[in-house]
């Protein structure tokens, strides 16, 4: 594992996004739409004083940490999409860089912009609505790093499928956050889901981190246990992905495909 | 004296579903030679060169290079070989400054600015380097991709096509610095080209390939003489329509 390499591949990255309005956008434009959309929302439903929760620091608390994921993913998938419309990828990889250090260097990529967009959104809700992001103290680490490692984890799935059906499999870079969203509960605890579909809840990690998300703002405490459960969950899901993208990796070797990915 | 060879191909198979692209390929090349890789489209060169690359898994054989395996030392070797193609282009949406420091990274050169300049020097692409890479022409993007392949100085450049759609003041010049890189550097330099009269200026050695299998092998005047023709693109035809 050679850092000079990550770094070289992260770089390339970072020169693309500083003149680059479509990918500025991805990353700050929607976010702070939605921070708009949801905080008149949420200043909407205060009126009606729903009892036992704030309504404007849950949902606009769960809307920044969805964003976490939703960049961390997004960063994993179009980081390899990028080298694929670019016509790169050979370049890439007649160069003695490994698939680890250019994996690494794509979740390298989601923590920059998880960092950016994070520090965006936070300023922005405390300058609108007075939310202060800080209230979640240190906790918020094992937060953001799980929702990094679950969006690190949809990200290379993401690829795997790109590996197999080419770029007609693109969209889902763009949208597969989405097709798990409502299981998630980010914007309202599992028990709100019919119980005949909580399983799915249950087996996305996301689910325990927008539940313990809820159990601070309501006790202040570190839910560990959710945290714990979400961690484990995540792991498996890590371990299944690369796994995933390994085989798929070898597969587009074995067919030719990897160079013929269009 | 016997030659040590760079690259060692041996019984190199490659079937994708009910076609078999190369069919049991075996060649080895010396070091500090141009070697031709030569045939009709279809003929089982580009496989070749990207089984050699690492880029397609063979179904069988074995592929070594400075007398190691690719499959597994592919990390060590890499950083001492290089690619271009004429069909494969630099990421447009840089700069050609920014791509070739990201190059130059990628391949762990100490001072990558200093090399970068020196290199554009060299290819006489100076004036490039602060444009983005997709306002430059053809033959301007053929030289960025040129400087690309040497930003590593390497022991072994696999040319595909390198002057494919360059005018003829571009491909000539592109020639000579071939030559020269073979002269100062004793590069070894595996080249696909359908440019016969390049072939015969450039080349220590050609192989030519069709139907995966390799047909014929020698120095180009070696050919020009077994077929009876006059040139080498009369040998290509010849080969090629199996007369």
């Amino acid at each position: 594992m050679k850092l000079y390499r990550i770094n070289a591949l992260l770089l390339r990255h970072l020169y693309l996004y500083q003149r680059s309005i479509p990918r500025l956008m991805d990353i700050f434009f929607w976010p702070v739409m939605e921070i708009f959309l949801w905080g008149f929302l949420s200043l909407y439903l205060q009126q009606f004083n729903i009892t036992g929760i704030n309504v404007l620091t849950v949902l606009l608390g769960a809307l920044i940490f969805w964003n976490l994921l939703n960049q961390s993913q997004h960063s994993t998938s179009i980081a390899f999409l990028e080298e694929i419309w670019e016509r790169n990828l050979l370049n890439i990889f007649v160069s003695p860089i490994t698939v680890a250090e250019f994996l690494i260097s794509t979740l390298l990529l989601g923590i920059v912009r998880i960092f950016l967009i994070g520090i965006v959104m936070s300023l922005l809700v405390f300058v609108l609505y007075h939310l202060n992001f800080l209230m979640f103290g240190f906790s918020i680490i094992p937060f953001v790093l799980n929702l990094l490692l679950f969006g690190w984890a949809l990200g290379l799935f993401t690829i795997g499928l790109i590996l197999r059906w080419g770029t007609s499999a693109q969209i889902l870079a763009f949208g597969i956050t989405f097709l798990i969203q409502p299981f998630s509960a980010v914007f309202y605890p599992v028990s709100a889901l019919p119980e005949v579909i909580r399983w799915i809840a249950y087996i996305l990690p996301p689910s325990y981190i927008f539940e313990g998300m809820r159990e601070v703002l309501k006790n202040g405490a570190l839910p560990l246990h959710l945290l714990t459960v979400g961690f484990i969950v995540n792991i498996i899901y890590i371990l299944l992905s690369l796994w995933f993208f390994w085989f798929m990796f070898c597969k587009a070797k074995q067919n030719g495909k990897l160079m013929k990915l269009d | 004296m016997k030659h040590t060879p760079i690259i060692e191909i041996k019984k190199l198979v490659k079937v994708f579903g009910s076609v078999t692209a190369v069919d049991c390929v075996s060649f080895s090349i010396e070091k500090g030679k141009i070697t031709g890789l030569l045939g009709p489209n279809g003929a089982g060169k580009t496989t070749t060169i990207q089984m050699i690359l690492d880029l397609i898994t063979p179904t069988s054989g074995e592929i070594k290079i400075f007398g190691k395996k690719i499959e597994t030392h592919r990390e060590e070797i890499l950083n001492r070989v290089n690619f271009s193609s004429a069909y494969i282009m630099l990421p447009y949406n840089l700069k050609v400054k920014e791509n070739l420091l990201t190059f130059a990274r990628l391949y762990g050169i100490k001072n990558p600015l200093k090399r970068v300049l020196a290199l554009a020097e060299f290819f006489d692409i100076t004036e490039f380097l602060p444009k983005m890479t997709s306002s430059l022409s053809t033959g301007q993007l053929t030289r960025v991709n040129l400087t690309k392949a040497l930003l590593n100085n390497p022991d072994v450049l696999l040319l595909d096509e390198p002057t494919a759609s360059l005018d003829p003041d571009i491909a000539d010049k592109t020639r000579r610095l071939l030559l020269e890189i073979k002269k100062e550097h004793g590069t070894t330099i595996l080249y696909t080209s359908h440019n016969m009269a390049e072939v015969e200026e450039v080349c220590d050695r050609v192989i030519f390939m069709n139907k995966g299998v390799i047909t014929d092998d020698g120095t180009p005047e070696q050919l020009i003489k077994k077929y009876g023709k006059k040139d080498m693109n009369d040998v290509f035809l010849a080969i090629a329509r199996g007369k």
